[in-house]
């Protein structure tokens, strides 16, 4: 078995380091925000998270499109670790909202545009999964997660503006959109520099965890190319 | 027309002419489809207690979620026909351009689909006395419907060739579909209470870009989905 690459451990290091960097900066850098309190610290990971799940996805939809023109099969494992990494982080990100939003708007859920899309690409995404597991021909399976994995994503933007409307051209009870709204606040330097240092940190840890996710996919083949030799 | 277009929509026309006399003589899909459209109806009459004053709110919601749940029994059935006997691999086989078939199969779905409509809505009229008839209304209907089946039949095809089959399909349809259902169903709504035009426009508009942008991506991708 082939031993880790020496760049994937350098990676691991920084991204560790970074990790206990930012979280150092959340909690001890970052002033505690007037109206909301201690609760808004939630703020610097969840935006990353999400952040972290549209590049996911973004990245599978590229992953796709490669696949269908060239055909070759590392766009596939690139695209399904994408995916899994996009469905876990979008799920963190739905997970530190309703945190957020228990104490700040009074209720874990509302049917605001962002929450409305996270939940959707979420099914969108399960499907792909589901789909991928129906299907044993692996050349098949590659094609049919590309083209779903496009059709998914452009249908993204879609969703999120019809829910946008959804509510524009109904009163607006809970105006999370509008500037000034209950949750919004204004960044002092601090909490602006802990954010985008919160959001280069997910972004190395994104990098890590799709290229070993790749490399279990690589490794995965090997190993049912084995599996197939010996059995003949 | 140049002699090459005709040709493709004379191989488009006699898809959709196959389908529509095979099911004229069977009439399978529509029948399961329509009892279905009715059984909703009626289900939802009781789980929303449709009294006059909420149905002036709730039939479009009530209609779409009719026809979203009766369109995937009429698509599952409609590619599984093809793939059963065998027949896509014939159809594959014809010298024409790929997406023929998928532009044959999605106009039979539309008519299939437009064929339960124009049933179910003179029943919920009579049922329960609302006008559905405005001009607008049965645009958006059209418009809805053709978004619906263009990713619908797309994903059809790719349903019916794994293992799952028809489970599968509305799984893969619907959180992909919202959009239409959304924007069909506000429009519809806006219709029917008689809102100004220029409020439902931005509705019908998200309509049309979505049918456009699916169908061109449809037209591209199915070629990869009948691959063998």
């Amino acid at each position: 078995m082939e031993s880790t690459p020496r760049w994937l451990k350098v990676l691991d290091y920084i991204t560790a380091t970074m990790f206990i960097a930012a979280i150092l900066m959340v909690f001890f850098y970052a002033p505690t925000e007037a109206v909301m309190g201690a609760v808004q610290r939630v703020f610097y990971f969840h935006v990353a998270s999400g952040w972290v799940g549209m590049l996911g996805f973004l990245t599978t939809a590229v992953a796709g499109v490669v696949y269908l023109k060239t055909s070759c099969r590392i766009w596939d494992i690139v695209g399904l670790a994408a995916v899994e990494i996009g469905i876990v982080f979008v799920f963190i990100t739905i997970v530190t909202g309703s945190i957020w939003a228990r104490p700040v708007w009074n209720t874990w859920w509302t049917w605001d545009p962002r929450l409305t899309t996270a939940a959707f690409m979420e099914l969108i995404y399960a499907a792909y999964i589901m789909l991928r597991q129906g299907i044993d021909d692996p050349d098949r399976r590659a094609r049919f997660g590309a083209v779903y994995a496009i059709i998914g994503f452009v249908s993204v933007p879609f969703t999120f503006m019809s829910a946008r409307m959804f509510r524009t051209i109904h009163p607006v009870v809970v105006g999370i959109n509008q500037p000034g709204s209950l949750g919004g606040f204004d960044m002092t330097p601090r909490m602006l520099q802990t954010f985008l240092f919160s959001l280069l940190m997910f972004t190395f840890v994104f990098a890590d965890l799709l290229w070993r996710r790749i490399r279990l996919g690589l490794l995965a083949d090997k190993a049912a190319q084995m599996k197939m030799k010996r059995n003949e | 027309m140049s002699g090459g277009a005709k040709a493709y929509f004379k191989a488009i026309h006699a898809i959709v002419w196959k389908d529509l006399s095979a099911e004229l003589r069977s009439r399978e899909l529509l029948s399961s489809m329509l009892v279905f459209a009715l059984l909703v109806i009626l289900i939802f009459n009781f789980a929303l207690d449709l009294d006059i004053k909420i149905r002036s709110t709730m039939t479009a919601g009530v209609l779409w979620a009719t026809f979203a749940f009766a369109g995937t029994l009429g698509l599952n059935r409609s590619l599984a026909l093809e793939k059963d006997r065998g027949c896509l691999d014939g159809l594959l086989l014809a010298p024409v351009d790929r997406s023929v078939i998928y532009f044959g199969k999605a106009i039979s779905n539309l008519v299939f689909m437009l064929l339960v409509e124009a049933i179910v809505l003179p029943v919920y009229n009579f049922l329960y006395n609302v006008n559905l008839f405005h001009w607008g209304f049965l645009v958006t209907l059209l418009l809805g419907s053709l978004g619906y089946v263009i990713v619908g039949t797309l994903l059809a095809s790719m349903a019916v060739q794994t293992r799952t089959r028809d489970i599968l399909l509305p799984i893969l349809l619907f959180p992909v579909i919202i959009p239409v259902l959304i924007s069909a169903l506000k429009a519809s709504n806006g219709f029917l209470q008689g809102l100004a035009v220029a409020d439902i426009l931005p509705w019908i508009n998200i309509l049309i870009v979505y049918d456009l942008i699916f169908a061109a991506i449809s037209f591209v991708a199915f070629d990869y989905v009948v691959e063998e």
